[in-house]
């Protein structure tokens, strides 16, 4: 049983000693010049202005994960759409409520004012 | 009427109800409340008695096989099945008696005692609930149901020392006296629980008929178990600290609960155990052993205190210690006919000084009282009836009952000589601080202060009656057990020998063989059974009359002992004019040794080693918990590397 | 290509209707709760309240069938049943204490019962899946329902701490979880319950393989960081603390048994056959979470601190019964959780009543002279104390009772004697409760607004739970034992 998973195991040990080669090759053939721009945050382009440590406004946040759930919702429509007819009325239905419950949901954050930007 | 039992415990939890709920609620009438209260218990003492003469009726071996009345089923599962079930048998029925009666005198008495009391109907609703919750255990049928009637006995201890609570020390004293009890308590469940996983049953038919089923070793594990519990509930060394700090109750508790009745419990408990005690020897001469030393070891401590009620308390442990003795060397009967003599004459003895306190404004301390006998005279009569009771004068119950408890120390199969010395001097101490206790605060010249004695005053009839009731008690009460040595029938023995087995018939074996070999060889055959019996109970009695003598000659006699005390410390006139300092001449010289002794018992080993060890492992376990909260910083990855240690110990544990 | 046909029949659906009816209530309440101006959010709750006694009802509908639906996902036996019907009571007196509450702390938003309900769909889905998945499914959709509640005091920011801390946690354990349940894939190939035991018995080898070990304390760990073992604890208190006092009692009642149900099911039965491995380990767990729980709840000042200690100290006897694994261990577990459920929630619901707007009055000091100034609630409050305690004729006396003789019988001699003398220890600080209530002076004159109605029966079911289950036990006891059946 065990068995079937020598090959996880290898792809696990080849990677990482693919990784801690390549690192280490780089490091013993790139050449080392050390200058202060190359430690500037931007070594082409302007100076940053004051601290870079703003907070986003959350709304960003919101907007973000919203975009998530009916990303995915999407998503989720391809594979369906393809085997539609296989499922018939009975995958027809499904869908359907899980829309209709995703749309419950959209008219929640809609009605609570979540769209709204300001 | 066997079939009406249940209305012995029930009553008084109808009182309960009824006083707890309405009459707290509508602020009833005191004169509803404690006619509830009372006539609850009127009854249940009267059914009491109905079922006991209904057995009586029967014959001998029928009384002890009497089907339980089984109400209804409580738990069944499986393996368990338990029932509230009332045991109906001799033994029961004497302790629901002796249980219902005396409170049922004690209510009334409280109704004078309480009655300037804010607090007189939650008073009597607890009373009632203690009374209820005592019938539980007694005639309980199981060990579980008896467990609850012992934790409600327990509870109801607690509210009722507690009952002052806007002072600290009754609160204390409650808390202290439930922590103790649940240290107790540990024993008993356990033992229950071993009992169970070994027989499968908790009811007590049949743990009893299935008991040669158990090994030695589990027997002696069981009953030394039960024996904790016993300790516990019974105050014996080493769990009896709560007791004396139990008397900050009001006094009618300390009378029932903290005397005649729930202190007793742990005696009942044995005797109802006897089967599986008489199997497990070891555990027997422990029992013998630990009633014995907290016999001589409280009476030690009585000698030297002040406070009324707390003279009572060291000599209530040391009483139990008495009825350890017996149940420990196998008279079980013996040991119930003390409970019952000790519940009269010891309840009386907290009425009484209930009654003094009462004439007194309230005062406990006993070099604050005497000369009291005029103003008070009926307490001071039945006082002194209980006095001699306990002391063990010829004639009066506690005779009969202490004796029998002596002679079976030493001539049982489990007595031992040691053990009747150690009951006998013990009951010389007990003699001698009783009488103590008497000449001072009813004799000589009444040394309370001029705004006391201006209203001392004989307690009203319905406190004097129950006085009264219990002193004929007190006096007549051993009358059912008057030993065959002096011709009586020993109906008491006769009763309950079909629950109890009869007497040990061991005649002395051990101790007398201790005798013999100390005795030439050619007076062996002349020492007979009956002889010695005669001659021990002669020895007890004048060890008794000592201890009294002592007391008299140091109390009443006195100017005698100043006198010659004089020479040695202090001027003659001092002492002859300042007679409060005669306590403390007499503590300082004549009793020194004895008190060095007792003081450090009292203060050196019961409040420096047990009341601190008690307090020490409280201590310890605060700290750690102060300790151990120290890791709970708050910080979210303290706690995430705490489940990530835990998680490293629980893979390392499982593929070590 | 062969497609996999998703199938069920309208049986399948009976089987989770309980489920599906609060589903429902929940999205009509979530969509109410928009379209309802401010001051008439009062019919939201009451609305959940309907949700939760209907899908009591619905539970007929799957009564007596003993099925598998959904391919194998979920089932139908007593022993969902018995856990079914504690949700539902958990819900329901949730929702009672809560009405009053939430007005007053002004939280009183349809989400609040929306999650509650979500919530308690999540419990009865680990509870009756059979399936590692879907009691993963049920554990996150409960968790991340009590996580925003948690936090539903946006305003305090203790509420805000402890949804935080609880979050960030609880993935962490979750983590932990799914790896387990990952491994126990891996190493059985399957993720059906049924299927992982019949693996392992009929390959015993397997058993002994590390993989398997490791996939089996990682489960451990993620059960026991939600049903709060030492050291997997650390979160309770302050979680407890923070959240609203009525997630607080749904938290510890329902969450734990949601997650015993779901431990008791996977450990029972998909790996009764490590039992060898497990035993000693839980043995310890169960030892270190009385020991500590009783311990640090000994120094605690707070009342609602102090309750979570004491959870995590239940959390331990319980898991005296799962060290037992006899018969009546098993048994004791499910009527340890019902005894607990009652008389938990009865004492955080006292707890609520005597709080108001900006003073939650959770100092001991502030209990005390209650015993005079609210005497019936004072005395349901020793109740739940002394039921807490195990002193009888409470509960929990008889849930500790079956507990510690459900040792004794399987052995664990030293485990009962630990057990009882944490009881013992335990007992100190359940009777500081009733001291500072009947025997101490208020130092303050404790202001409590008028009492919600609500919350009022919820403390009359409470108390009368707790002496139903403490004087007649047995019936309970029966329905219990009935209920384990499957797993013997």
């Amino acid at each position: 049983m065990l068995i079937k998973y020598v090959p996880v195991l290898f792809l696990l040990a080849l990677s990482i000693f693919f990784a801690v080669f390549v690192v280490f090759l780089s490091h013993l053939l790139g050449p080392k010049r050390v200058h202060p721009v190359k430690a500037a945050p931007y070594e082409c382009g302007m100076i940053s202005l004051g601290p870079t440590h703003q907070a986003i406004p959350i709304k960003y946040y919101i907007i973000a994960m919203l975009f998530l759930v009916f990303d995915l919702e999407v998503v989720f429509l391809y594979p369906w759409a393809v085997v539609f007819r296989e499922l018939g009325i009975f995958g027809f239905v499904e869908m359907m409520i899980f829309i209709f419950i995703l749309l419950l949901g959209f008219i929640y954050v809609w009605r609570k004012g979540a769209l709204e930007w300001e | 009427m066997i079939e009406y039992v249940w209305l012995i415990p029930l009553l008084p939890a109808v009182g309960f109800l009824f006083n707890g709920l309405i009459g707290r609620w509508y602020n009833l009438d005191k004169r509803v409340v404690s006619w509830v209260a009372c006539s609850v218990l009127g009854l249940s003492f009267f059914f009491s008695i109905l079922v006991f003469f209904s057995l009586l009726k029967l014959p001998p071996d029928a009384r002890a096989a009497v089907p339980d009345k089984v109400l209804f089923d409580w738990i069944v599962s499986g393996g368990l099945k338990t029932v509230i079930g009332y045991k109906i048998d001799p033994l029961s029925i004497v302790m629901a008696m002796v249980v219902s009666g005396v409170s049922f005198f004690i209510h009334i008495y409280s109704v004078g005692y309480m009655h300037d009391d804010p607090g007189f109907t939650r008073y009597f609703a607890y009373l009632n609930l203690f009374v209820f919750m005592m019938l539980t255990l007694v005639l309980a049928n199981n060990f579980l149901l008896m467990f609850v009637g012992w934790e409600g006995v327990g509870l109801c201890s607690y509210l009722l020392i507690g009952f002052w609570f806007e002072r600290d020390a009754p609160a204390n004293a409650g808390k202290k006296a439930f922590v103790v009890n649940r240290v107790g308590d540990f024993g008993f469940l356990l033992g229950m629980f071993l009992i169970f996983a070994h027989l499968g049953t908790l009811e007590f038919n049949e743990v009893f008929a299935k008991a040669h089923l158990l090994d030695p070793v589990t027997v002696t594990m069981i009953t030394l178990l039960l024996f904790v519990g016993a300790t516990g509930k019974s105050a014996q060394i080493p769990l009896y600290v709560w007791l004396p700090d139990a008397m900050e109750g009001p006094t009618p508790v300390s009378s029932l609960i903290h005397a005649a009745t729930m202190v007793t419990s742990g005696v009942y408990m044995i005797a109802r155990c006897h089967v599986i005690y008489s199997m497990a020897p070891v555990s027997m001469a422990v029992v013998a052993i630990f009633g014995a030393a907290t016999a001589i070891y409280a009476a030690s401590m009585g000698i030297l205190q002040f406070d009324i009620k707390r003279v009572l308390a060291y000599s209530t442990i040391s009483q139990l210690g008495y009825m350890f003795l017996a149940v420990g060397v196998g008279a079980f009967s013996a040991g119930i006919f003390h409970l019952m003599t000790h519940a009269f004459f010891k309840g009386l003895l907290f009425l009484g000084a209930g009654s003094v306190m009462h004439a007194l404004s309230g005062e406990l301390d006993m070099r604050k009282m005497g000369g009291l006998w005029k103003k008070t005279p009926i307490t001071f009569w039945t006082f002194l009836m209980a006095t001699l009771a306990i002391a063990g004068i010829p004639g009066f119950s506690g005779f009969f009952s202490k004796d029998e408890i002596l002679w079976q120390a030493f001539s049982s199969p489990h007595g031992h000589l040691f053990l009747w010395l150690v009951g006998a001097v013990a009951a010389g101490m007990t003699a001698f601080y009783m009488f103590r206790l008497t000449f001072v605060t009813f004799l000589g010249q009444c040394r309370a202060s001029e705004e006391v004695k201006k209203h001392i005053h004989e307690s009203p009839p319905i406190m004097t009656v129950p006085l009264i009731i219990l002193a004929v008690l007190s006096v007549i009460g051993g009358y059912v057990g008057i030993p065959h040595v002096l011709g009586g029938r020993n109906y008491f023995h006769e009763f309950l020998a079909p629950v109890l087995g009869g007497l040990p018939e061991g005649a002395g074996h051990a101790s007398l063989s201790l005798i013999k070999s100390a005795y030439a060889a050619g007076a062996v055959e002349e020492i007979g059974s009956v002889n010695w019996e005669i001659i021990l109970m002669v020895v007890s009695v004048v060890i008794a009359l000592i201890g009294i003598s002592i007391a008299l000659y140091l109390y009443i006699l006195k100017p005698d002992v100043p006198k010659r005390l004089a020479q040695r410390f202090r001027t003659l006139y001092t002492i002859v004019f300042n007679k409060y300092y005669v306590d403390e001449i007499y503590e300082a010289c004549f009793v020194s040794s004895a008190k060095k002794i007792g003081t450090f018992f009292w203060r050196e080993f019961d409040d420096g080693v047990v009341d601190r060890s008690v307090n020490l492992v409280a201590g310890l376990m605060l700290w750690w918990g102060r300790v151990l909260r120290k890791i709970q910083t708050g910080y979210v990855q303290g706690y995430a590397l705490g489940i990530l240690l835990g998680a490293v110990v629980v893979i390392i544990f499982l593929i070590k | 290509m062969e497609i996999f046909k998703i199938q069920f029949s309208a049986a399948d659906l009976k089987v989770i209707a309980p489920e599906l009816v609060l589903t429902i209530f929940a999205l009509f309440v979530l969509i109410l709760s928009v379209f309802v101006r401010r001051q008439s959010r009062g019919p939201l709750g009451y609305t959940a309240l309907v949700g939760v006694v209907i899908a009591f009802f619905s539970l007929f509908l799957g009564i007596g069938k003993e099925i598998k639906a959904f391919n194998g996902m979920v089932t139908m036996d007593p022993f969902c049943l018995f856990f079914k019907v504690m949700f539902l009571i958990v819900a329901f007196l949730t929702i009672l204490a809560s009405l009053g509450y939430t007005k007053r702390e002004g939280i009183d938003l349809g989400e609040y019962y929306v999650l509650v309900l979500f919530a308690t769909v999540g419990m009865m889905l680990m509870a009756s899946g059979v399936n590692l998945l879907i009691i993963f499914l049920g554990l996150e959709v409960m968790s991340i329902s009590i996580y925003v509640l948690a936090g539903i005091m946006r305003d305090d920011t203790r509420s805000v701490e402890a949804a935080f801390k609880y979050f960030l946690l609880g993935a962490f354990a979750s983590a932990f979880l799914l790896y387990g349940i990952a491994l126990t894939y891996a190493s059985t190939g399957t993720l059906d319950l049924a299927g992982i035991g019949e693996v392992l018995t009929r390959q015993a080898w397997i058993s002994s393989l590390p993989i398997v070990i490791i996939g089996l304390a990682l489960l451990i760990i993620g059960f026991g960081f939600k049903i709060a073992l030492v050291p997997f604890h650390m979160w309770t208190p302050d979680v407890y603390e923070g959240a609203p006092t009525s997630i607080t009692a749904f938290m510890a009642t329902g969450v734990k048994a949601a997650g015993f149900a779901a431990f008791v099911r996977v450990f029972f039965y998909a790996l009764p056959n490590l039992q060898a491995y497990w035993t000693q380990i839980m043995w310890i767990l169960a030892v270190a979470t009385m020991t500590v729980g009783n311990i640090i709840a000994l120094s605690q000042t707070n009342i609602k601190r102090m309750l979570a200690y004491s959870s995590i100290a239940h959390a331990g006897y319980i898991m005296v019964a799962f060290v037992a694994g006899n018969e009546l261990g098993k048994s004791s577990i499910l009527f340890y959780l019902l005894a607990y459920v009652f008389m938990n929630i009865g004492a955080f619901t006292v707890v609520i009543l005597l709080g108001k707007k900006g003073e939650e009055n959770t100092q001991l000091a502030d209990y005390a002279g209650v015993g005079f100034k609210h005497p019936l609630l004072a005395a349901s409050m020793s109740i739940f104390m002394l039921s807490l305690a195990g002193v009888p004729p409470m509960a929990g006396f008889m849930a500790k009772f079956y507990v510690f003789s459900a040792a004794v019988k399987a052995r664990y001699y030293w485990l009962a004697v630990i057990g009882v003398l944490n009881s013992a220890v335990a007992a100190y600080y359940y009777l500081r409760v009733l001291i500072y209530m009947y025997f101490r002076e208020p130092e303050r004159e404790l202001a409590v607004g008028a009492f919600s109605p609500s919350a009022v029966l919820a403390v009359i079911i409470s108390v009368w739970g707790v002496l139903q289950i403490g004087i007649l036990p047995s019936t309970f006891l029966a329905l219990a034992q009935r209920s384990v059946q499957f797993l013997l």
